[in-house]
């Protein structure tokens, strides 16, 4: 069995990696071990904790259940290169004003999923005001620490502020695939 | 874990697979959304010398209206098909089964032809397409073939798609106007495999049904058919007296499992709650029936 290394370009965060990857180098262990960018979280490994979220071409994926070598030619944000985007911004605070985490290895995972969510909301107006479809969204990431109440409570605040004011739809927002 | 060292191909076009396939016979695995096949790598239950990515071949990939029916590639993404309006217009059951698969980062990987390979007993479309009685397109070397889904899941993980063979597409039956459809699950939490579901399409006259197919799925080792409990309501308005026999043809229909998640007699429960969930729903659409998705449109 051969371990043959394969090489790949892909954009990360906005700039151009290239690199020798092995084809069983998951993409989270790449961002992490390689580039060095240990926002995204290893919890399972088999795509049930959602630690390992990252986006690639704006959606958001399970890291740990995509190869690295399958990401050549494609765009891969992490938590790092949300910095500065607004939506993003707000999450955060709010996530710190709601105490909506304790030890963090979860958060930004949470973060991203929430960023496509309410995103999505933005983009298609339709949100009705519902807090299982929150809790149903976040479901798929896994928090041993706060409980989920305070983090919904972030989401919808959020949610709320961006719902009400449309005209502030999130900069750099994920095009989470046109509706066919 | 960390998968064992394997190869890797990434294939442009069908007959890149098949002749990889051809080359590498059962050292050989295919890899669409790899949401179920990572996690067997990873966990070292599978340990392929190869993998070949179909990732990429943006012809398996798409819904289309062909008048009749509705044609959806293998490569779709949960996702695209949850919202798709062709879906929800004309294969309302799919819509409604993918609000029960997964969570949204799965959702956006996972595809519709991977669920179907992987033919869990537990998953909401093998079942789905039996209920709707689809057909599905596999190639081969040889050419092409359609398989009716009755005949494409054959029992746990195992299909009809032969060694050097891969699944291309599947047409699904579009409802007439009588048609209605309806699907439910028990599970642990929202998202995860069933412990037992259902789905139902039924062609309706006016109350009256005149045909359905009910199936059940994480019952048995694969989606089961419930065909004496059909022929008991067809010809039959729904009423709650039909109720009181459900559970006894159902017995006839299913042969449940028994395992850590729920005894055999627990799932039989389980399945005759679901068939009183459903089949008002099948008869009188606009009746009293809260369902999840109504209050649910946004992470669709
Ligand atoms: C946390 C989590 C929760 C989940 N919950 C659910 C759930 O509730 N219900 C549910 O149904 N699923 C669930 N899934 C599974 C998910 O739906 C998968 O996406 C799906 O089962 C497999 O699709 P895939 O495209 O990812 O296939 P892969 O994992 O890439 O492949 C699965 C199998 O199919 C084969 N294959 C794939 N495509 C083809 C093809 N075109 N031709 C021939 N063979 C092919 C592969 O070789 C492999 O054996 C869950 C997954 C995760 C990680
Ligand atoms: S590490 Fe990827 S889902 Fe848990
Ligand atoms: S804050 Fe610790 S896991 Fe969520």
């Amino acid at each position: 069995m051969s371990d043959r290394s394969y090489s790949v370009s892909m954009t990360v965060n906005g700039e151009v990696v290239n690199a020798n990857v092995s084809a069983r180098t998951n993409l989270v262990d790449f961002l992490r071990q390689d580039l060095e960018l240990t926002g995204s979280h290893v919890g399972c490994e088999h795509g049930v904790c959602g630690a390992c979220t990252v986006r690639v071409d704006g959606r958001i994926m399970r890291g740990c259940l995509l190869l690295a070598v399958q990401a050549d030619g494609q765009s891969v944000e992490t938590i790092e290169g949300m910095a500065g985007d607004p939506l993003m911004t707000s999450l955060q605070d709010v996530f710190v004003e709601e105490n909506a985490l304790q030890c963090g290895f979860c958060t930004p995972a949470m973060l991203l999923t929430a960023h496509e969510f309410i995103s999505r909301v933005v983009e298609t107006g339709a949100y009705r005001p519902d807090r299982d479809a929150i809790r149903d969204t976040i479901s798929g990431n896994y928090c041993r620490c706060t409980g989920y109440q305070s983090i919904v409570q972030a989401v919808e605040r959020v949610l709320i502020q961006y719902e009400t004011a449309p005209t502030k739809a999130p900069n750099g927002a994920p095009n989470p695939g046109s509706d066919r | 874990m960390k998968a064992y060292p394997f190869d890797y191909i990434r294939a442009e076009s069908v007959d890149d697979v098949l002749s990889a396939l051809d080359r590498y016979g059962t050292e050989a695995r295919i890899i669409a959304g790899g949401q179920s096949l990572m996690p067997m790598l990873n966990f070292r239950l599978a340990r392929p010398e190869v993998l070949i990515d179909i990732n990429r071949l943006a012809e398996l990939s798409g819904i289309e209206d062909r008048g009749d029916h509705i044609r959806v590639g293998a490569l779709t993404r949960h996702v695209d098909v949850a919202r798709s309006p062709i879906i929800a217009r004309h294969v309302p059951v799919v819509a409604e089964a993918m609000t029960h698969v997964a969570h949204p980062a799965v959702r956006n990987r996972g595809t519709l032809g991977g669920s179907l390979c992987l033919a869990d007993p537990a998953a909401e479309l093998p079942a789905c397409m039996v209920a709707l009685g689809a057909d599905l397109v596999v190639a081969g070397n040889n050419g092409r073939r359609t398989v009716p889904a009755d005949a494409f899941f054959m029992g746990m993980f195992e299909t009809a798609v032969d060694d050097g063979e891969m699944l291309i597409e599947v047409l699904l039956p579009k409802s007439g106007p009588g048609t209605r459809s309806a699907m439910d699950e028990v599970a642990r939490r929202h998202g995860d495999y069933a412990i037992v579901g259902a789905a139902a399409v039924a062609e309706m006259d006016g109350p009256a049904f005149r045909d359905l197919r009910l199936v059940y799925f994480g019952v048995e080792d694969k989606p089961i058919l419930a065909r004496e409990t059909a022929a008991a309501l067809i010809g039959q308005s729904w009423s709650p007296a039909l109720a009181e026999d459900l559970k006894s043809t159902l017995a006839q229909d299913l042969s449940p499992n028994d395992d850590s998640q729920a005894s055999s007699a627990m799932r039989l429960h389980l399945a005759d709650v679901l068939a009183r969930r459903l089949l008002p729903r099948l008869a009188d659409p606009d009746g009293p029936h809260p369902s999840r998705t109504e209050n649910e449109s946004v992470s669709r």
